[in-house]
């Protein structure tokens, strides 16, 4: 009650100032230049690469995700993945050394609304490799105030 | 300020494993990953403070390398593969915000 008594008055002495239209997201594009600052001149092409995300994701806190290559371990230089939807949206680089068993790692992300996220595989061959997956989040990662 | 020295990991490694045949490792690490883009009740920003760095190795060679930034969910988990050619220490390193660094380490006997 007094609470609320106090956003009136402060409300109405002009105390509260208007909020930003929400925090602030990367856009596909800002997620294309870093993934061609990352490939440099090779060709991105489709394959090789697993990313699995759930396609409806009831908790955008933490969501599981794996990603795999489709080569022996010794053959893939790294692994990048980016939200495109995400305030920052760099979201993690793998790179395997000798004692790597395989080409997979699996972790848990934030996601800050629906959008789509990319899986960028480098191999050591120089060819890279991309795989991508559109999905839907019910409740936000919390970016906003705490509750 | 908090102190990543006292940040508790839980691991899962097995204790025996055969040479040349990969094995999993998990952990999950007790750490908030404060992703530096939320405010608190009175709209100042909380600063970011994260664990930044992962580096696995196993007999001194690199396993897995992992750049961790703030979309890494609150208390990081990792779940990768280690191959093993001979008896040696899988030694665990991560660093946050602050440059702390800190250590585990486990032996891994070879059958």
């Amino acid at each position: 009650m007094m609470r609320r008594r106090f956003l009136v008055m402060a409300g109405a002495s002009g105390l509260i100032m208007p909020l930003p239209s929400g925090p602030a997201r990367a856009t596909p594009a800002q997620v294309a230049a870093l993934i061609a600052e990352l490939t440099g001149d090779a060709t991105l092409r489709q394959g090789r690469v697993i990313l699995d995300l759930p396609v409806m994701v009831e908790n955008g806190n933490s969501v599981g995700m794996t990603v795999s290559v489709d080569a022996p371990v010794s053959q893939v230089h790294s692994i990048d993945v980016f939200a495109e939807g995400n305030p920052l949206p760099h979201v993690v680089r793998y790179q395997f050394g000798p004692r790597s068993g395989a080409a997979r790692v699996a972790t848990r992300i934030r996601l800050a609304n629906s959008q789509t996220v990319i899986a960028v595989a480098k191999l050591t061959d120089g060819s890279c490799w991309r795989d991508s997956v559109d999905l839907y989040v019910t409740l936000a990662a919390c970016i906003d105030a705490l509750d | 300020m908090r102190s990543i020295s006292v940040v508790r990991v839980l691991l899962s490694v097995p204790k025996r494993v055969k040479r040349g045949e990969a094995f999993e490792v998990k952990l999950l690490i007790s750490h908030p990953m404060e992703s530096g883009q939320r405010r608190d009740t009175m709209g100042q920003a909380i600063p970011r403070d994260i664990i930044n760095s992962f580096v696995c190795t196993y007999g001194g060679e690199d396993v897995l390398r992992a750049d961790l930034f703030p979309a890494i969910a609150a208390n990081p988990f990792l779940d990768f593969f280690v191959v093993a050619d001979k008896s040696a220490a899988l030694v665990m390193t991560f660093t946050d915000d602050h440059g702390v660094v800190q250590t585990e380490s486990v032996d891994v006997i070879v059958e």
